[in-house]
């Protein structure tokens, strides 16, 4: 029942911010943030209720079926193992963080925002809960279509095309993997007679190589696009780019994931053997996608445009981890997950508090900043250092351990892998540079992070520090 | 008493968070307080273990000590845990001791500045992480310090953000020096994967098991952890960073890049000594790179005019011999070297600082002059420091430490007489670069005139870091002079001894040459820099003297051959491909589909005529296909 409530809060709590905004511009976002805080801690009671269920997929400890369309084998069918609720945990986390960073800079139709911004957070909980095929694929669209929205109406100057481009790059990835799931529903029907999306029958289903592989790649692009892998990725700079703060935050934290989430849960467990065959491919992809997206993140002079790229280098070392096949990266890739979206989030949260306070994104116009602003200067150098991959933050480890990994594997991709550390590092300390360090190039009279401001990176500071240093501790 | 270990790392740490936090609102009373205070109880817990450990040495000749379960992945366990033997006992007491003495001084030094509390909040964040480097008992924390110390060297280069040079020599500093740690990064995943585990002990066991000398795997690790450690202590061929690095302020340069982390690389040497005995050509290439670095960047230290560059290159040559008494196998004898180094550098430097603070940051000696009478005591220590960098016999500290290592290069197994002749010929250029800075900055007439002269706590750290270079010697003498080990003799629980191949009468014939070159250096010093001024700039003016001058000025061009080979390509691919290239692919599909749309919309121009005839032309074409047929 608790799986069903971590869906219907947000909904229910979406439904009502928009209710009550016609009435209050406060309504909405007090509604929208209980809500989701009420979220968080029956997320929390679960974490301590299932300690041991550690970070890895497969220990399943909480489970609810519904019959929706039996005739067609569709059950409304949830489960939760200890990715999910970690994934789950990341996203009302991310959520209430997108609701508080949005409080000041979102002012016109305040409470269509909070709908859209709760729906979007309810549909990625459905997808990390759910566990029959076609449900998921219902959940995967509904996070869709209120993105859509939050990036075309509260959106900056060119949010027309960016929101038309995520739309048509995700909704024509999703129909390839709607085939796939048709495919391997038949596939399966013809195996044994019963008609069923239900994960766990259609785990093991076995199949002629040629048709597994080409049902995988029907998942693996989708998954691909949404991760983003190159050369799938030309959606992200710009969707993340003209969100709003709070949409770019989403995207980056929670709906990369879900890219992640798919081959972790669905890709590798339903096509053992031609996911296999993909190993080779898959790393030379996440390795282009890590140092590419490192020197097109160098290249940026749109400050938010630079953080989006870097997000492409970070999933490439997800995929690296995925794929390497064996507990070590596969737990740093998980792990790289929950910091990635932190890191990210963070730094759009920063960079939305900045264009708030000079109405610029241009790295041109900036510098010096630092004399001005320290504590926004030292809390963005935090989270540069963090996706530098600082020992001490949780970046590095998720990436020590997706490396220690992928070496198994293959040495070659690993120290290609690893050259990505130095670029991280490139690009990392030019934004620090670039924005708050030298010759001031204009006066800028601006404040500081407020208390509010400086209380949400509190949080994700802390956070980020756990993931890094004391998770595993709290596991036993 | 061991038990207290963890505090040693923990107070500086604490030091950091309390001075990250409310640096800004405590006044720079309570800042100088929190800073100096917290290395200081570190310093003082420092020395009570390291007593009880040589009074009541723990089973093994080593004490573990575990905080906390880090990660635990698949059997992958480190711990953040602590080791303390024979070898991190002197290097915690050389960074707690000296570290301490240059936070001293900096209370007085940054007393002016805007960051005061910045300033020493990166300070202690640096002591703590040199610490946790040095304790590590596992290569995953030791790799946390590792990059911890990095982290704080880039932030204090760049201290004084607000000159975009300054940001420049920080990034570069981190980005070389993480270059080599990249290198080490694959080593270790090298090491998990060959042998199971990270624990340094562990490691070091296992290999010497199940590895044979000279094979691949342990050749391969040693080099990659090699890598990291030419990055981390500026050896060639990434010791580009390090002059550039002394934009920071000049407490900064003598404890981070003179006394402490750039002889980290030294130390992750003598720490993992097993394996690179196992590997023999590493080993070698080890004494190799020591012995050119130490003599390239002799030459360039005698050209440079800032003095930090000149303490820069000279510090950078004095980590060569470091390496070179690790490539001959002499593991104590570079540890003491780094000691005394330690010493002498840092006092060099905080007597330069002396110089620069008095001088509103003046860096150019030949604008400095005749300051022996202006700042008597900066002079006395300075040159008590001058004379142990140029290891003047007998009476200073480093004459024991770098004569030991320039005998061992002769007459260890692994030494030979090329080694030797480096050694002696650094020598060499070791003291006409040190004593012209001398005779220029501090004898002939005084070009400035000095306008703050060093309180107190600037002057203690220099008379007692002094006091050191001068005794710290004295705990180990050559075979030949007294034959005092209990330098070595405490190292010897961790480091194994190197057994000199040569007799004594080789001994004293080499000791009396390195004595002379010595010497012979200061009067050259002496005759180019200090009689007749004019020699060394009329010998610089001939034309191949003008362009080996600009060729050793510029370190032997190496930052042009980089900027040439990694910086621009890197740059430049960046910026014509700063849109994506990849995006034209689907910004093409996307004007095809638009062209596409356009052309057919272009037939819905709502004239009935046009459609007429486009019925009629369909309606010829389908019976003209049925008929043809």
């Amino acid at each position: 029942m608790i799986l069903l409530l971590l869906i219907i809060i947000p909904l229910v709590g979406g439904f009502f911010a928009w209710l009550y905004g016609r009435r209050s511009e406060a309504a909405p976002r007090w509604i929208s943030l209980v809500s989701l805080l009420i979220e968080q801690a029956l997320v929390i009671v679960l974490w301590f209720r299932h300690p041991a269920s550690g970070i890895g997929p497969g220990a399943w400890f909480a489970d609810l079926q519904w019959s929706w369309i039996p005739r067609l084998g569709i059950s409304f069918h949830l489960a939760m193992d200890g990715l999910s609720l970690l994934m789950v945990g990341l996203t009302a986390f991310l959520g209430i963080m997108s609701v508080a960073i949005s409080w000041t800079e979102i002012r016109e139709r305040v409470g269509f925002f909070h709908l859209n911004l709760l729906f979007i957070i309810a549909g990625i909980n459905g997808v990390f809960l759910a566990v029959d095929l076609f449900l998921f694929y219902f959940f995967w669209e509904l996070m869709l279509v209120p993105m859509y929205f939050l990036i075309s109406i509260w959106g900056h100057e060119n949010r027309t095309y960016a929101a038309i481009k995520f739309f048509i790059f995700t909704q024509l990835s999703g129909l390839l993997m709607l085939l796939s799931i048709l495919g391997i529903y038949f596939v399966h029907a013809s195996n044994t007679g019963v008609y069923t999306f239900d994960y766990f029958s259609l785990l093991g289903t076995s199949m002629a190589p040629a048709v597994s592989f080409w049902l995988m790649m029907g998942f693996f692009i989708a998954f691909a696009v949404k991760l983003p892998a190159v050369p799938f990725h030309t959606w992200l700079p710009d969707a993340h780019t003209e969100a709003p703060t709070a949409g770019s935050v989403v995207l980056a934290g929670l709906l990369l994931k879900t890219g992640a989430y798919g081959l972790i849960r669905f890709l590798v467990p339903l096509f053992p053997e031609a996911a296999r065959s993909l190993v080779p491919a898959a790393f030379v992809l996440g390795v282009i996608g890590i140092l590419y997206g490192a020197v097109l993140a160098f290249a940026q002079r749109d400050l938010k445009r630079m953080v989006a790229y870097t997000s492409i280098s970070h999933m490439g070392f997800v995929l690296l981890g995925v794929f390497a096949w064996n507990e070590l990266a596969l737990q740093g890739a998980v792990m790289q997950m929950l910091c990635h979206g932190v890191s990210t989030g963070a730094l759009f949260m920063l960079v939305g508090a900045l264009q708030e306070r000079i109405h610029t994104r241009d790295m041109n116009v900036m510098g010096g900043m630092w004399e001005r602003v320290p504590r926004m200067g030292a809390v963005v150098l935090f989270f540069a250092l963090a996706s530098l991959g600082l020992p001490g933050l949780g970046n590095f480890v998720a990436e020590f351990l997706v490396l220690l990994g992928s070496y198994k594997v293959s040495v070659v991709a690993t120290s290609f892998a690893v050259a990505g550390l130095v670029f991280a590092t490139v690009y990392s300390l030019w934004i620090v540079q670039r924005a708050f360090h030298g010759k001031k190039r204009k006066e800028w009279a601006i404040s500081d992070l407020s208390l509010r401001e400086m209380a949400l990176m509190f949080f994700m500071i802390i956070s980020l520090l756990w993931l890094a240093l004391l998770f595993w501790r709290s596991l036993r | 008493m061991l038990e207290l270990l963890w505090l040693i790392p923990c107070l500086p740490f604490a030091g950091f968070i309390v001075l990250a936090v409310a640096g800004k609102r405590i006044e720079p009373r309570a800042v100088a307080f929190v800073g100096v205070g917290s290395v200081a109880a570190s310093a003082v817990i420092s020395v009570i273990v390291a007593v009880d450990f040589m009074t009541a040495p723990p089973p093994g000749y080593a004490y573990t000590q575990t905080i906390w379960q880090w990660l635990d992945v698949a059997g992958f366990s480190p711990g953040v845990t602590f080791y303390l033997d024979a070898l991190s006992t002197v290097m915690m007491l050389v960074v707690t001791i000296v570290g301490f003495l240059i936070h001293l001084y900096s209370s007085e030094f940054m007393e002016e500045d805007e960051g005061y509390s910045r300033f020493f909040a990166y300070m202690n964040l640096f002591v703590g992480s040199m610490l946790v480097l040095l304790l590590a008992r596992n290569l995953l924390l030791f790799y946390l310090g590792w990059e911890g110390v990095g982290l704080c060297s880039y932030l204090l280069i760049g201290f004084w953000y607000k000159d975009p040079n300054n940001g420049y020599a920080a990034r570069k500093a981190f980005v070389v020096t993480r270059v080599g740690d990249a290198a080490m990064a694959v080593g270790l995943f090298l090491l998990y994967n060959g042998l199971g585990t990270l624990q340094i002990q562990e490691l070091m066991q296992r290999a010497h098991q199940s590895w044979s000398s000279g094979s691949l795997l342990p050749v391969a690790a040693a080099a990659l952890l090699l890598g990291g450690a030419v990055g981390k202590s500026a050896q060639l061929p990434l010791q580009t960073w390090l002059p550039d690095a002394m934009a920071g302020p000049t407490p900064v340069s003598a404890l981070i890049h003179a006394a402490t982390m750039v002889t980290a690389g030294v130390y992750i040497i003598a720490r993992t000594h097993v394996l690179f005995e196992l590997a023999p050509p590493v080993l070698a290439a080890v004494a190799v790179i020591g012995a050119l670095t130490l003599l390239l960047s002799g030459f360039s230290a005698i050209t440079q005019k800032d003095i930090k560059r000149v303490l820069a290159y000279s510090t950078i040559s004095q980590i060569g011999y470091m390496f070179l008494a690790l490539g001959v196998g002499a593991w104590s004898a570079a540890i003491f070297h780094f000691m005394t180094h330690a010493f002498f550098k840092a006092l060099l430097f905080l007597g330069a600082g002396v110089i620069i603070h008095g001088l509103h940051h003046e860096h150019d000696m030949f604008k400095m002059g005749g300051l022996r009478k202006q700042l008597p005591v900066t002079f006395w220590t300075f040159l008590i420091g001058s004379a142990s960098l140029s290891a003047i016999p007998l009476v200073t500290a480093g004459f024991f430490s770098k004569d030991q290592i320039i005998w061992l290069a002769w007459s260890s197994g692994r030494g030979g007489t090329w080694l030797w002749a480096a050694g002696v010929a650094g020598a060499l250029l070791t003291s006409i670069y040190t004593f012209r800075m001398v005779f220029i900055t501090f004898f002939g007439e005084a070009h400035a005139q000095v306008s703050k002269r060093p309180g107190l706590r600037m002057i203690i750290p220099l008379v007692v870091l002094a006091f050191l270079s001068v005794t710290g010697g004295y705990i180990q003498l050559p075979a030949i002079m007294g034959n005092i080990t209990v330098f070595s003799g405490f190292l010897h629980t961790a480091l194994p001894p190197v057994r000199p191949l040569s007799g004594e009468r080789m001994e004293w014939i080499l000791e009396i040459i390195a004595v002379v070159i010595s010497l012979g250096g200061v009067l050259v010093a002496w005759l180019f820099f200090l009689r007749t001024r004019g020699l060394a700039t009329r010998l610089a003016e001939t034309s191949p003297g003008m362009l080996l001058h600009r060729f050793w000025f510029s370190g032997w061009a190496f930052d042009w051959v980089y900027d040439l080979l990694f910086v621009r390509p890197f740059v430049w691919l960046a910026r014509i491909n700063r849109d994506d290239f990849m995006d034209l692919a689907y910004a093409g599909l996307a004007w095809y589909n638009r062209s596409l749309n356009r052309i057919l919309s272009l037939t819905q121009n709502g004239r009935v005529r046009f459609y007429a005839m486009g019925i009629a032309l369909g309606a010829i074409i389908t019976v003209a296909i049925a008929v043809l047929r």
